[in-house]
């Protein structure tokens, strides 16, 4: 059946239409702001602001960019953490929630207690901080990796997935004289794609964005992500010397450094521009799985 | 089956605990021996937990300690709540302890509501491929790091940034919104809303898909309009989800997240900027005050701990008994 709108429908859907349109409009201009002036001098986007006279535009940021040493050891180092979690977190969660997804796995109750305390409590930023100090973590690439990767909404979220798995699957295979192990490689992971993928989706966002661990634990400067490097950029206002020929002017200076803070913004987010539409759905199914606890 | 085994034994361990214990005992440890591959897999998880989550919990009694390095935990000498006294008389503890109350407290009370109400007009978009494009603009700012949007404030906010040509264009007179500390609570508030409103409205957009249109075809026939529709069916399907939420969020006011204000303060919007996380870091990890440092961080854990049970309970009796517990 078609419902019938009354005038006063219409007009609240026409109100709701233009609320809408002005939300997007927040959202997508300063996103397509920061683009366009990445292309843009920086002395005429002072002056004239976004021109879309072609003349105006240069690729000078992004060669500054894509020259710079540290700006490329940062994206690969980046790429390393965030695959690096993902692998580990991806591993430990599904390891983890596959016990705990059987009925009768005795300690059930005890392990998933465990996990969940540490929802709500936590040492702190110290006591932690001297723990992988103690366990000579600091500088290296498991400072990064090993401490978060144990996240208890992955082993819900995967728990969960595997309950959804039809039990008589698991029953036959045994009545066919399957292990644990055969089960869990054999019939289990083969039907879980999709929630690898999601959880390996969030933890590859989750660290390519975060710069707190990198910064506490990771003191030699050939170490640092991309997102410390920015900071730098955006946030210090530091520009690696190196970067820029010494012979330039106090001025020009300053103006490139202006010009590569658009460009180093449209650089770091690249990869996650390209991979989110294609995944969408699938961060959307994540919390969705999450919500059903 | 398994189910049923289960409260069998349950069911023997009540009655006769001496002899029948040992024999539960007995079928457990079977249980494992034939199932140990199961517990190879949970051990991973389990070795992580212990050592970066239950360890660090331990660690926390140095809040307790004249902590020493050399001595370390267990040699270092008690001195009892003394950090607790030296953080609740200094003179920063009370401007930090509101800072960081009133940054979470309004955060909640504009960063609540505003999911809910994009998740209603969401819902009344009748394309489906107008409402897919849609939401793909409004979730996008999810996926931006927390470097890029305080940079991105930083260059837009700037006193030469284009928020300030416009500014400039209307009062002659740039606004130090970045220096003046009566902007940093505004800038970080809106920003966030900025960044996390439309992904925060998924759960309540897949819930209003779910409402029956039997209700709403009904509703229509005896002449409500949209607006009543939405009070009298869509408010109520996602009455239970706000209180869930609300409870979650309002239990996690003193939580709040170190790493954008740390980006965002500059020397000279400390007087509202400085909160207790970001004091935290500098206590300790700045100045090498482990301790002190750690105790103000437990400080912190129990007060959100307290409102988490009181908001709990809050909610519990305005909705009809339905809490998180």
């Amino acid at each position: 059946m078609k419902i019938k709108y009354t005038r006063m429908d219409r007009m609240i859907l026409g109100f709701n239409s233009i609320l809408l349109c002005l939300a997007v409009l927040v959202v997508i201009v300063p996103l397509v702001y920061i683009v366009l002036a990445s292309f843009i001098d920086p002395t005429i986007l002072l002056n004239k602001g976004i021109s879309f006279n072609f003349s105006d535009w240069s690729l000078e940021g992004y060669k500054l960019i894509l020259g710079n040493e540290a700006m490329i050891r940062g994206f690969l180092n980046s790429i390393l953490y965030s695959v690096g979690f993902s692998v580990v977190t991806v591993v430990v969660s599904l390891f983890a929630a596959f016990p705990l997804s059987i009925n009768g796995f005795v300690g059930k109750n005890f392990f998933m207690t465990l996990f969940i305390i540490t929802m709500f409590f936590s040492g702190g930023l110290i006591p932690t901080y001297l723990v992988v100090k103690d366990l000579g973590m600091l500088n290296t690439i498991w400072a990064i990796i090993l401490p978060g990767a144990l996240n208890v909404w992955n082993i819900i979220l995967a728990k969960t997935y595997f309950k959804g798995i039809p039990y008589e699957l698991h029953e036959a295979a045994k009545v066919d004289g399957a292990s644990d192990l055969l089960i869990f490689f054999k019939i289990v992971l083969p039907l879980s794609k999709p929630i690898i993928f999601v959880l390996a989706m969030y933890a590859f966002v989750g660290q390519w964005n975060s710069y707190f661990d990198a910064m506490i634990y990771l003191d030699d400067p050939n170490l640092h992500p991309l997102q410390l490097i920015l900071r730098s950029i955006l946030i210090q206002n530091s520009t690696d010397p190196g970067m820029i020929s010494d012979q330039l002017a106090m001025a020009e200076l300053k103006k490139l450094s202006e010009m590569i803070k658009y460009s180093s913004i449209v650089i770091s987010s690249l990869p996650l521009i390209l991979m989110y539409p294609f995944f969408q759905k699938y961060f959307e199914k994540g919390i969705m799985v999450g919500s059903l606890k | 089956m398994q189910g049923l085994v289960k409260t069998n034994k349950d069911a023997a361990f009540q009655m006769k605990p001496g002899k029948k214990m040992d024999s539960s005992l007995v079928r457990r440890l079977k249980y494992v021996r034939k199932n140990y591959f199961l517990y190879l897999l949970i051990a991973p998880a389990l070795l992580l937990t212990i050592v970066f989550k239950y360890v660090p919990i331990y660690g926390a009694i140095i809040a307790f300690k004249d902590f020493n390095t050399i001595k370390g935990i267990l040699g270092s000498e008690w001195v009892g709540f003394a950090h607790f006294t030296k953080f609740l008389s200094s003179p920063n503890f009370g401007v930090i302890f509101v800072n960081t109350l009133k940054l979470s407290v309004y955060g909640l009370l504009l960063g609540f509501p505003i999911p809910i109400i994009l998740a209603l007009m969401i819902n009344q978009v009748r394309r489906a491929a107008v409402k897919k494009n849609i939401q793909l603009v409004l979730y996008a700012p999810n996926f931006i790091s927390v470097v890029v949007i305080v940079g991105m404030l930083f260059i837009f906010l700037s006193p030469t940034g284009p928020i300030n040509q416009l500014v400039m264009m209307l009062t002659g007179e740039p606004i130090r919104f970045l220096s003046n500390p009566d902007f940093f609570r505004t800038t970080y508030i809106l920003s966030g809303i900025w960044q996390a409103a439309g992904w925060s409205s998924i759960i309540y957009v897949a819930a209003l898909a779910n409402v029956d249109p039997e209700l709403h075809n009904a509703a229509t026939l005896d002449g409500a309009n949209i607006l009543q529709r939405i009070i009298h069916i869509d408010l109520p399907t996602i009455k239970p989800l706000m209180a869930v939420t609300f409870i979650l969020s309002a239990g996690g006011i003193m939580a709040i997240g170190f790493e954008k204000a740390y980006l965002m303060q500059t020397s000279m919007n400390l007087p509202t900027s400085e909160i207790i996380p970001t004091y935290v870091y500098k206590v300790g990890l700045q100045s090498g005050n482990y301790a002190y440092s750690t105790a103000i961080g437990l400080f912190n854990s129990v007060i959100n701990v307290i409102l988490l049970v009181l908001v709990n309970s809050i909610v519990k009796k305005l909705n009809e008994g339905e809490g998180l517990y």
